[in-house]
Order: C-alpha cells, then sequence, then structure tokens
C-alpha cells in the first residue's frame, strides 16, 4: 500500500508532552509580565547570517529563519518585554537533530544584562525538565576556557595554522575553512562532547567575529569577545542568547559584512536597520530550540520523534 | 558517473573517497546555530573493510561508486580465477582473482552462494555466508566414547582450512563452520 507514511513520525506521548511543555512556557512568561506576540513568517527580507540559508516563495516574501528581526522592530516601538513561540524554517537543515521546519521560543528582557538572561534560561530550562530532572547543576565557561579545557588549545595564543592543524585531525582531512569554520569543527567535534552530563553548561564571550547581532565587550584578559552565550546540554545546543546591538551604524556594517559572505544576494531588511535608527532600548535577547526540549524531556535521539509529522512526512 | 551531495547521503551508499570505493555507514547531520554546516560521516572501504570517519563542508558532493553487492553461486577455479554465476537468473558470470577472494578462499564450497561487491563491472571482494558446510579430510582417528567432554584436535577441511574440533570427529564427516572466526559449530 502506498503512502504508509501518512502516519505521524512521533507517538501520542510526544503529542502530549509537547502541549505541557506549551502550557510551562506560557505559565512561566505570564508569571514574569512579558507579553507574548506573534510576528509574521513571511517577509521582505531574509536573515542576514550566510551560515543561515533561507526560504523564498514565489511571492518574493522570505520564511522567517527566527522571529529576530520583527521582534526587535516591535522592541524599538516601545513593546516592552516579549516572547514568542513559533515555527521557523532554515532550508537544508535536515539530520537526526534538525528538522528544517522547527519550534523556536525567543524572547528579549530590556534592561538585562547577559547574566541576568542566562539565569533566567537556566530557570526556565529547569522548571521543563524537573520531571526528569529534579535538580540540575549549571556550569558557565567562557569560549576560550571551553576550548582550553576540552580540547587542550589556548585561544589567546594559538594560531590560524595550530587551529586549522588541529581541526585537520578531527575532521580527518582539510576541508579548507576559515579561522572560525575551524574553531566549530573543535567546538563540535571535540568541546560538545566531553562537556558534562546532565548538567546545563553556559559558554559566552565568543571570538568577536563570531558576534552576529550581540555587543562586543573587552574581556578581563583584553581580547574582544562578543557578549554571547550558548547553552549544551547533554551534546546538543538548545539556545543561543545576545546582549542585544543597538548601534545601527555597526549593524548596518555587519550586515554588509554578512551579504558579502552569503551565496547569493539577500535583499538589506532595510525596516529593522530604521528600527535600530528609532532607537532599541538596551536589551537582552535568547533563541530556543523547543523539539530538543522534548527530546530531553522524552529522552529519545531523534527529532522527528517529537515532531508530528517529520520533513519525511510533511 | 553521478555525484552525491551530502544531503543525499545515507547508509548503503556506494561513493569514492580518495580513489577507494567506500560504502557509508553513518551520516550525521552537524550544524552549530551560527556556524557552518557539516556531515560527519561514518565509511567502510569496500576493498579492504578498514572504517573511517570523515567530515565535510554541508553541500559538498562525492563521486558515486560503481559499486553493487549481488549474490553469486561458487562454480570452479581454473586455477588462476574462481568463477561465480549471479543467482538472479540473468547467468552473469566472473571471475574473483586470489586478492579479492581473500581469506573466503578458506570457505568456497561449489554451489554455496557468496555475496560478491562487483567494482566498475569486476569483483572487489567475496565475503562468504556466516556458515558453511565442509567435509573433514584428515584429521586423527576419533576417540570412540568422548562425546562431549572438552578437547580438540586440528581437522583439515576440503578446502584446506584447518579448524579445531572436538575429539569424536571422523574424516568424511561434514561439519558446521562459523566462517566469522573459523569455529566449528556441530555436525552438519
Amino acid at each position: 500500500m502506498p503512502f504508509q507514511d501518512w502516519q505521524p513520525s512521533c507517538n501520542r506521548a510526544a503529542l502530549v508532552a509537547r502541549s505541557v511543555l506549551y502550557r510551562d512556557i506560557r505559565a512561566f512568561f505570564h508569571d514574569r509580565q512579558v507579553l507574548e506576540v506573534d510576528t509574521p513568517i513571511l517577509g521582505c527580507a531574509p536573515v542576514n547570517d550566510p551560515n543561515i540559508e533561507p526560504m523564498a516563495t514565489r511571492e518574493s516574501r522570505w520564511l522567517h529563519t527566527s522571529p529576530e528581526y520583527a521582534m526587535k522592530r516591535l522592541l524599538c516601538a516601545d513593546s516592552g518585554d516579549i516572547w514568542q513561540l513559533c515555527k521557523v524554517f532554515r532550508a537544508g537543515e535536515a539530520g537526526r537533530r534538525h528538522n528544517p521546519e522547527f519550534t523556536m521560543l525567543e524572547w528579549y528582557r530590556l534592561g538585562f544584562s547577559l547574566s541576568e538572561l542566562m539565569s533566567e534560561v537556566a530557570q526556565l530550562v529547569s522548571t521543563v525538565f524537573a520531571q526528569r530532572w529534579p535538580s540540575l547543576p549549571v556550569v558557565h565557561l567562557t569560549y576560550a576556557e571551553a576550548l582550553q579545557n576540552y580540547a587542550n588549545l589556548d585561544l589567546a595564543t594559538a594560531s590560524d595554522n595550530d587551529i586549522q592543524v588541529l581541526g585537520c585531525g578531527l575532521a580527518g582531512g582539510n576541508l579548507e575553512l576559515s579561522r572560525d569554520g575551524w574553531l566549530d569543527i573543535i567546538m563540535s567535534h571535540a568541546v560538545e562532547p566531553a562537556l558534562p552530563a546532565n548538567t546545563l553548561v553556559f559558554v559566552r564571550d565568543f571570538p568577536a567575529s563570531q558576534a552576529a547581532l550581540a555587543q562586543i565587550a573587552i574581556s578581563p584578559n583584553g581580547q574582544a569577545v562578543a557578549q554571547r552565550f550558548e547553552l549544551f546540554f547533554n551534546g546538543t545546543e538548545l539556545a543561543n542568547g545576545y546582549f542585544e546591538l543597538t548601534d545601527a551604524d555597526q549593524q548596518r556594517q555587519r550586515f554588509q559584512q554578512a551579504s558579502a559572505l552569503a551565496r547569493e544576494s539577500r535583499p538589506l531588511d532595510e525596516r529593522v536597520l530604521a528600527a535600530l535608527e528609532h532607537g532599541l532600548p538596551s536589551c537582552a535577547g535568547v533563541a530556543l530550540g523547543v523539539d530538543r526540549l522534548l527530546m530531553h524531556q522524552l529522552g529519545v535521539n531523534a527529532i522527528s520523534e517529537v515532531l508530528s509529522f517529520d520533513w519525511s512526512r510533511a | 558517473m553521478a555525484s552525491y551531495s551530502t544531503n543525499e547521503f545515507k547508509s548503503g551508499l556506494k561513493v569514492m573517497l580518495e580513489n577507494e570505493p567506500c560504502s557509508i555507514i553513518e551520516n550525521e547531520y552537524v550544524k552549530p546555530g551560527k556556524g557552518q554546516a557539516f556531515n560527519r560521516v561514518k565509511l567502510r572501504n569496500l576493498r579492504n573493510g578498514r572504517v573511517l570517519e570523515k567530515t565535510f563542508k554541508s553541500g559538498e558532493s562525492l563521486e558515486a561508486a560503481d559499486a553493487i553487492e549481488v549474490d553469486m553461486e561458487y562454480l570452479y577455479t581454473d586455477g588462476e580465477f574462481w568463477h561465480f554465476m549471479a543467482t538472479d537468473g540473468s547467468f552473469e558470470q566472473h571471475g574473483a582473482s586470489a586478492e579479492a577472494l581473500g581469506d573466503t578462499i578458506k570457505w568456497l564450497k561449489e554451489q554455496e552462494v557468496y555475496v560478491i561487491t562487483l567494482f566498475n563491472g569486476g569483483i572487489l571482494t567475496v565475503s562468504a555466508p556466516n556458515f558453511v558446510e565442509l567435509a573433514v579430510v584428515e584429521t586423527d582417528p576419533g576417540l570412540k566414547g568422548d562425546t562431549a567432554q572438552g578437547g580438540t584436535k586440528p581437522a583439515t577441511l576440503t578446502t584446506g582450512a584447518v579448524v579445531k574440533v572436538p575429539l569424536f570427529i571422523n574424516i568424511g564427516e561434514v561439519l558446521r563452520i562459523d566462517t566469522r572466526t573459523g569455529d566449528y559449530v556441530s555436525r552438519a
């Protein structure tokens, strides 16, 4: 019989777990008086990040890869603290832990420092994980400490060649990558698998070259670092947060640099730049992968097991 | 020849890597949220069976290897080649060199079916079934009454392979052998 795959890719327990998780998330932000918002999925301009591939529609619109730009426009229009739970779309991101259409939780907190936001992320994740892990230890590392501890690499003194040699060994060959590309190899092949298990591991102070939309600061040892964090849990990346860049000129420069690196030209989102020129209040924001939260809650290995219909059945 | 992009990689796909035919065992997509996307791939070299791990940038491609696995029955040897015939009704025949045959020569029996890897139209490797039944051509005389107690002796099979067998086994008996370990299993 054809189309045996009409059936869901997850079981009913996963449907129930997702429903409960959404309720818990709503309660979490309701208690903190953060406003739930709903922004368009189809916009006139795509994401600017050259490592993220957006999907276009025939109407010359783009499916959003995160609600970031629209939410920042709300913040610039005095929305106050906001959060959103939505589907986002990234071309080509299919694998055991990736589905090109996935669910993202994104929120912004006015006047929060990066540390305050990390602590709120830890509270949220601990709350939704409480049934499986009644108490979860939290570990904070800088990007440099993570490389030092788990890949024996001193980022401050390592030359591009040192990083490439280490990366080639891990990748089994020369992939002809940039310094940041090789660092991605080292992080994903050596560091992430070695991080302590059953622990919320926050890695912060990324290299300035990986700042994306985060502010750059000078670390205590004199390095320029991005005020950005990622949360890792049991071998997966769960969340990515920024102390948000508010300077419109710098943002335009970063957009233009990123555009130059993208495979095909993408229109610039002039509206988010105009909003930043109007003024973004000082804030910190974070995006969290909801499907991966569910994978950990349910102890499953594949993202398909938490999706009603995964990419192959959608 | 066709080529496959990383997003088409899946278990069992045959590809060329550094001029060697390989079969993909596992393919894991790795993508830091803000970083470069990679595929971490585990492959088996079809010629020597070695397993290797290699990371590719997502979107890269590898040339397809003209390699397939087929069931073929062993027919005969002419001293230089060992000839096999497809069991799918095509009667297609191929000769394997001693190198392609490798250790499987120890378990070769006429009319037995083997898994043959064909690469560029020739036999690359020959895999024996997990169990084969072969007759003993030489061993010390069997000891009466010793049917279950320990103790083994060497026995030479029709293929020339020497296996350890229980003391009660006699010349002419047909034995079931586990080809993966070379161990005697039972009388056939």
